[in-house]
């Protein structure tokens, strides 16, 4: 029986589009990533929290993050050594410009396959695209079976694992079978905090590129702390079939964009005696505005 | 995203102080401690750095989680339940937060755990803790027992209690009795030696206690039977996993609801004696008592920071004849006074503190070699201002608390006066401030000696040494001529209290009054040099407050008689 030791967490870093003002789209209908902040996308918070719960219940496990992107992209596995994971891995380069779903989920599945983890949990989905397929696709592309809208941990062995998953119209509790990838909704715990002394240790780490542009003596400083070292993955790193990398390996193509604008279609008058006031009522529920 | 340390420029302006590179030496003494733990520091900036990077990590913690509870554990409190404390559920929460943010221990060195951070770092944190909920802030602030433990116990003592303290276990300091509230000296509660079982055993009552159902407890109590007065007490400490103590009761508060104040029975409790019989309220508490006061001027311009914000919001969003209120002249005023009151008492607040970090540090650095001439001198004089300015910044503080509380309800209109907005709980949780850890009536009593003895005089004539810029020297020359204005009057009543008894007791708040209106003011306009875009009008506004509160008090005191000792005798 194989023993769980490896626990990666997929995580992104995705422009703050909660706060959205007037310079949130740039003139071409983008994103204008410039005028939003850089985070750590909010599921996958969740995501590492339920993984750190993993750990909290498996001696002798490790929780690693895997992100794919630009180089400042290491800002959030920092963040998440800084709440409890044990390291990260950045996969990084040219090669990767313009992926959509499809091309992102090949290439964290070659980096994955170079990891080994045996167990995947990833946000159900990022706020940026907001489509929820790279966690699915990952697992369709390493074999794994999935369970999708997790919301809590209820028990985790060295072979299977239990989930309970939210649901439109309530709850079901479903093992999987371990190596297994789980997405986690929003509804589950919210990630713990960082934490005073791991943000003391961790403050300092540096992926490889950056340590190629640090300072001399940080550069010698992390060479004593090998756990300062975040590993990054270029293309060439994980293996992969270049044809299905960026923009050659995604179909998703962007034909138009609009910007739409919510205007109220329609206004009514209602007096305020009890026959009106119920009919609106019976309106509302109806059209699952209330209940 | 609410973060009460990155939303509020003040605090970290406080934090880079110069005299923190000074207190950083002392704290972490060459930087030992880098080769042993991988959080140490390397070196100045590092440290920090670091403090910057743990506040920050307070402040999400205060703005996100303490804060979100408060108003539920306001209404829901603590319960007992089988003679223990059931905190409100939201106070759980705030706890659980804390221990996973790793906050416990933030001011004991790292062979205990904790996070070698200064004095003022730990007064920062209880500010936020406060801002977000001031009852909070007492069960949280409490980790000032372990700092009293570090002080004076023994080792066996520090290895088995600070420890847990930096996990996250809860303290309590045991003092106040049915009979002994503010008259410590008359503590009842009995500790007699069980040979047998080689302890302590303390029996008795104890009322008033703040979290008194904490993991562990500081335990004023009488050692030497058939003695009445404070010479016949020692602090000893109680293990709540050890049994004895039930609690009888919770106090039901007018406000800081959620900080369970009991009453105890201490029924044949085993306890350990911390340093020498006989010096529990003579030496200990008195330590415990300086550092709580300063939790307590810390807490205090948290709540004004609070109702300060909670006031300016509803002013900006509350509409009136066609425009927003805040518009209108004397709204405007209360608000900017309210803004110069909060700025004041915080820099009073860090100022002491920073006096106490040298004074601390090198009385600790003493414990482990003999000191240098020079840095014997160092400790003598941070002391003595540590021990000035600590009543000094008690009192402010917590009057300030309460006059902007009250502000901020009269900003609120009808509206402060119903249960529906903030300002209530905060006014509520303000009145205790000024009462508990010593009364300002109290504060004034300690500061009063600080008069006589020049304390006050010798900084403000070390301020005035300070350079000054264009546009602060109109202030500075006025704060001039006040200095010397204090001068003759603390002259006029030391001459009067020769012929009247009792005239410079009649007159000892309004004299420490001028001596706080004159140090506050000082330091706000070296704020105003450094930076003047932030401080110079809320220092205009707080100097022409502090003018006027001055030309009150002289006015007064100019006006009265010796035969005003008899006129207000009971």
């Amino acid at each position: 029986m194989k023993k769980v030791t490896k626990i990666v967490v997929l995580a992104k870093q995705v422009p703050d589009t909660r706060n959205v003002g007037k310079d949130a789209m740039t003139a071409e209908g983008t994103v204008n990533r410039a005028a939003l902040a850089a985070i750590f996308n909010p599921e996958d918070l969740n995501a590492l929290e339920m993984a750190l719960q993993m750990k909290d219940r498996i001696e002798g496990a490790s929780v690693e993050v895997l992100t794919m992107g630009p180089q400042r992209a290491a800002d959030i596995i920092r963040e998440a050594m800084f709440r409890g994971a044990d390291g990260g891995y950045l996969l990084s380069g040219r090669e990767f410009a313009g992926s959509d779903t499809l091309a992102t989920s090949y290439a964290l599945s070659c980096a994955l396959r170079k990891i080994n983890p045996d167990i995947i949990v990833a946000g159900r989905q990022a706020i940026d695209g907001d489509t929820a397929q790279v966690g699915p696709q990952v697992a369709e592309k390493l074999g794994l079976p999935q369970v999708t809208y997790a919301e809590e941990l209820v028990a985790i062995n060295d072979t299977e694992i239990s989930i309970k998953r939210r649901l439109e119209r309530g709850s079901e509790v479903v093992v999987s079978p371990l190596p297994a990838l789980i997405t986690v909704n929003s509804s589950a715990k919210e990630c713990r905090p960082r934490n005073a002394k791991r943000v003391m240790k961790f403050k300092y780490a540096l992926a490889t590129s950056e340590m190629a542009v640090a300072e001399d003596k940080s550069k010698a400083f992390i060479e004593e702390r090998p756990y300062l070292h975040i590993v990054e993955f270029a293309a060439a790193d994980v293996n992969p079939d270049p044809e299905q990398l960026g923009l050659s390996g995604s179909p998703t193509k962007v034909k138009k964009i609009e910007n739409v604008v919510f205007q109220a279609k329609e206004a009514k008058a209602l007096t305020a005696d009890d026959a009106d006031i119920n009919s609106l009522m019976v309106e509302l529920i109806a059209s699952h505005t209330l209940g | 995203m609410a973060n009460f340390y990155l939303d509020n420029k003040d605090l970290q302006y406080h934090l880079s102080h110069p005299l923190m590179k000074r207190i950083i030496e002392l704290k972490e003494r060459n930087f030992a401690d880098a080769k042993l733990y991988d959080y140490a520091p390397q070196d100045t900036e590092d440290a920090l750095d670091s403090y910057r990077r743990v506040l920050d990590i307070v402040g999400e913690v205060c703005g996100e989680v303490i804060a979100a509870n408060a108003e539920s554990v306001d209404h829901e409190g603590p319960r007992v339940v089988n003679d223990h404390v059931e905190y409100a559920s939201g106070t759980v929460k705030n706890i659980e937060a804390l221990i996973e943010a790793g906050l416990g221990g933030m001011t004991l060195p790292r062979k205990y755990d904790g996070l070698n951070m200064p004095v003022t770092c730990f007064a920062m944190a209880n500010e936020m803790v406060a801002r977000a909920d001031a009852g909070f802030e007492n069960i949280w602030g409490l980790q000032d027992c372990a700092e009293t433990i570090n002080e004076f116990a023994s080792e066996e003592i520090k290895m088995k209690f600070l420890p847990r303290v930096s996990a996250g276990e809860t303290c309590a300091m045991d003092l106040t009795e049915p009979d002994a509230g503010s008259d410590l000296g008359a503590v009842m509660l009995k500790a007699s030696w069980d040979e047998e079982a080689q302890t302590w055993r303390l029996n008795g009552c104890k009322r008033f206690i703040t979290n008194g159902d904490g993991d562990i407890s500081l335990v004023l109590a009488r050692t030497e039977e058939g003695t009445k007065d404070a010479r016949g007490l020692s602090m000893l400490i109680y293990d709540k996993r050890d049994g004895g103590v039930k609690v009888r009761r919770i106090e039901n508060k007018l406000g800081i609801k959620g900080s369970p104040t009991c009453e105890l029975v201490f029924n044949n409790a085993p306890a350990t004696l911390v340093g020498d019989r006989k010096m529990g309220l003579i030496k200990y508490v008195m330590s415990l008592m300086n550092a709580a006061r300063l939790g307590i001027s810390a807490q205090s311009t948290g709540l004004c920071e609070a109702a300060y914000r909670e006031a300016l919001k509803y002013a900006q969003e509350r509409e009136q004849f066609g425009k927003p209120i805040i518009k209108f002249a004397a709204v405007a005023e209360m608000l900017k006074n309210m803004e110069a009151k909060t700025l004041a008492s915080r820099a009073l607040l860090y100022e002491t503190a920073r006096f106490v970090d040298i004074y601390k540090q090198l009385n600790h650095i003493s414990h482990d070699r003999s000191l240098e001439a020079e840095e014997r001198q160092e400790m003598k004089f941070y002391n003595r201002l540590a021990d000035g300015f600590t009543p000094l910044a008690k009192m402010f503080a917590s009057e300030y608390a309460n006059e902007v509380a009250y502000d901020s309800i009269q900003i609120h209109g009808g509206s402060g006066y119903m249960k529906d907005y903030a300002c209530e709980r905060l006014y509520r949780d303000a009145r205790i401030m000024n009462i508990y850890e010593g009364t300002t009536q109290l504060q004034v009593v300690a500061a009063i000696n600080h008069v006589t003895k020049g304390t006050y005089l010798e900084q403000i004539m070390r301020y005035e040494e300070e350079a000054t810029s264009e546009a602060t020297k109109p202030m500075f020359d006025k704060l001039v001529e006040l200095r010397k204005t204090y001068e003759s009057i603390v002259e006029r009543v030391e001459n009067m209290d020769k012929e009247s008894a009792g005239y410079k007791d009649f007159h000892a708040r309004r004299l420490v009054e001028i001596a706080g209106y004159i140090i506050m003011s000082h330091i706000m306009l070296r704020q105003a040099r450094e930076v003047e875009s932030d401080y110079l009008n809320p220092t205009k506004i707080f100097v022409k407050y502090a003018v006027k509160k001055i030309a009150e008090a002289v006015t007064y005191i100019e006006a009265s008689e010796g035969s005003d000792v008899e006129l207000f005798k009971a």
